[in-house]
């Protein structure tokens, strides 16, 4: 008890001293220093709001523009009068977006089932086995990412012109079922976060390399798996390139990057508002996607800049 | 367990080794089968075909290669004028343009940083543009930036001069900046986790000193936020010279109304979009000069090399590893 009673003294003597060297900011502070404090957060907030305006306005004049007439729309007219909501019926009209919607999925699904079926093992094996020239290996598949894709675009096209897969979507798809750097990549980072006491002891109970992986590692790692997906699927949904590429001038494999491209060529500064129609329409299922997913977007990147 | 050379028992285990260490390399080789495939077929190959392809003449379909030695590299540096515009275009954008975003990137993490309350919804807010796809993103800007457009209608109601930024040389290429800081997102979570992580005694210990704002930032923030900032300007310079989609769909959307391809269109207005990626797709994939199209990716790669090699050397100057030097 004497112990106890000294220890309570004792802080009350340091709780005293506190009081004389560093008051409480709350409880002492006075008017003068609050309204500074909320200047400060009115300022704070202010500069936030002002990035906010500039991130989102432009989102605020495609939509508005897409619901003008063609006439306004050309116009310097900034609202919408009256509202053509009969834009979002015309777009498809004018150009197969179904098809093209169609052909991103395809693309854009199957391309992400294939790199992390293809990635899980590779980055497995990069990180979990140990074997002589693994770490060589690694910063081969680093270095591949460092590659420019021109270095390779002629010679594969040329293999694609063989297989006669030039004008479908096996150009873009077949690729991915082979591993993607960025995807190992990312994916060893965090199964080397894993700890490996839970490896060994499945190790112990007699399981195989791919029982572990598959088992342990792969229920841990779910979230980096989710992340490796999302940006598998927004990279192919988003590109341009390989479609543009391998399409053989056939449209009937145009991708919406692709379509929507060459309709804004065609009706060239005539047609803004079916044009930021059909872009809205391009944007909105990945937005959509995004808010939905966005702990593992924003965890997935801050993996890759942080431990990189 | 003493080991005795020459009995049965130490050959038998000795077999036993050998075979789990063959059975280990299989199991190895299995899971690492997808990525070796691959690395033969999308690089392997075609690294060594595009470089055999840059000394020969060749148009992929009706010829084989025809060996033309060094004709290509010297036709590009000598003949092609579009090689140096195209080149000094990319340059533009790795020079001036990267580091803008950097800057931007940096200075909105920090904002992000000041609000104690709502920065969630704020990040969430900087980061949809990032989502949004370049094709759907570039002709957003073809319309936003066009000289009617709403962002000339805001400049000119500020009575601020208003640029036809699509129209003229000299504004496209900062148009095609602005741009690139709309989708600045990835950049700008990576620098909010880093600001974040700056441990907040160090501005304690500066603010006893009477350091200023400006002191802490540049002796304190900047050097612990150092490698990620080294790690943006890496990536940034490998992704700004293959710069292509946004180049691609504003150079063919605005190009003038003679123009009915997208070719013709090229680098419009007059070249000054016209990227090094730009030239050699349309040297590639338009006019089939495949032998010279290897050829330029070749030089390309060799830039890409050169200036991330000599980033990488710059780095222990000025980036600051915590925990140890360098």
């Amino acid at each position: 008890m004497p112990r106890a009673s000294q220890v309570a003294a004792r802080e009350n003597v340091v709780r005293r001293a506190q009081v004389v060297v560093a008051p409480n900011p709350r409880r002492t502070q006075p008017a003068g220093v609050r309204r500074l404090r909320f200047l400060r957060t009115v300022g704070d907030h202010s500069l936030a709001i002002v990035f906010a305006v500039i991130f989102v306005s432009p989102f605020v004049f495609v939509v508005l523009t897409s619901l003008m007439t063609q006439h306004q729309a050309l116009s310097r007219d900034l609202w919408p009068h009256p509202f053509q909501w009969g834009n979002y019926i015309e777009v498809f009209r004018q150009e197969p977006i179904l098809r093209y919607a169609w052909n991103t999925v395809v693309y854009a699904g199957l391309a992400t089932v294939g790199v992390v079926l293809s990635s899980v093992p590779v980055a497995y094996a990069l990180s979990r086995i140990r074997w002589k020239g693994r770490q060589a290996v690694f910063l081969i598949v680093i270095a591949t990412m460092m590659l420019p894709a021109q270095v390779t675009i002629v010679p594969l096209y040329l293999i694609f012109v063989r297989l006669g897969w030039i004008g479908t979507l096996w150009p873009l798809i077949v690729p991915a079922f082979f591993g993607d750097a960025f995807s190992i990549f990312l994916l060893r980072q965090f199964f080397l976060t894993i700890p490996e006491e839970l490896v060994d002891a499945a190790r112990v109970d007699g399981a195989n390399e791919f029982q572990i992986m598959w088992h342990v590692i792969v229920k841990l790692a779910k979230p980096a798996i989710a992340a490796v997906g999302l940006f598998q699927f927004l990279y192919a949904w988003n590109d341009f390139f390989g479609p543009l590429v391998y399409d053989g001038g056939n449209p009937q494999i145009w991708t919406l990057s692709v379509g929507l491209q060459q309709f804004t060529t065609i009706h060239r500064g005539v047609l803004w508002n079916l044009q930021m129609a059909a872009s809205v329409m391009f944007m909105v299922p990945i937005i959509i996607l995004f808010l939905f997913a966005q702990k593992a977007f924003i965890e997935g990147i801050t993996l890759t800049g942080v431990k990189g | 367990m003493a080991v005795v050379t020459g009995t049965p028992r130490a050959a038998e285990r000795e077999r036993l080794r050998r075979r789990r260490a063959r059975r280990k390399a299989l199991t190895v080789t299995a899971f690492m089968s997808p990525w070796i495939v691959g690395f033969l077929w999308f690089y392997i190959y075609p690294m060594f075909a595009s470089l055999f392809f840059s000394f020969t003449k060749y148009d992929g379909i009706r010829q084989t290669p025809q060996w033309a030695g060094l004709f290509n590299y010297k036709f590009m540096f000598t003949k092609d004028p579009f090689f140096w515009k195209s080149l000094g275009n990319t340059f533009w954008i790795v020079i001036i343009g990267v580091p803008l975003q950097i800057t931007f990137a940096l200075l909105v993490a920090w904002a992000l940083t000041r609000p104690r309350r709502g920065r969630g919804v704020y990040r969430t807010l900087y980061f949809v543009p990032t989502m949004v796809p370049a094709v759907a993103a570039a002709l957003a800007f073809l319309f936003l930036l066009n000289g009617h457009g709403p962002f000339n209608t805001i400049l000119h109601f500020f009575h601020i001069p208003t640029p036809d930024w699509w129209q003229d040389p000299a504004w496209s290429k900062p148009g095609l900046v602005l741009l690139g800081m709309w989708g600045v997102g990835e950049a700008m979570i990576i620098f909010l986790a880093a600001l974040l992580d700056v441990p907040q005694h160090l501005y304690e210990a500066a603010d006893i000193e009477g350091a200023t704002g400006r002191q802490k930032f540049r002796r304190i923030t900047i050097p612990m936020i150092s490698p990620v900032i080294f790690f943006s300007a890496v990536i940034g310079v490998i992704y700004g010279f293959q710069y292509f989609t946004e180049a691609y769909v504003i150079g063919a959307g605005s190009g003038g109304a003679g123009a009915n391809t997208a070719s013709s269109a090229l680098g419009s207005p007059n070249g000054s979009t016209l990227f090094y990626t730009i030239w050699l797709y349309q040297q590639a994939f338009e006019a089939f000069h495949f032998g010279y199209a290897s050829a330029m990716a070749w030089v390309l790669f060799v830039i890409v090399m050169a200036c991330t090699v000599a980033l990488i050397k710059t780095s222990n100057r000025w980036v600051f590893y915590q925990g140890g030097f360098r």
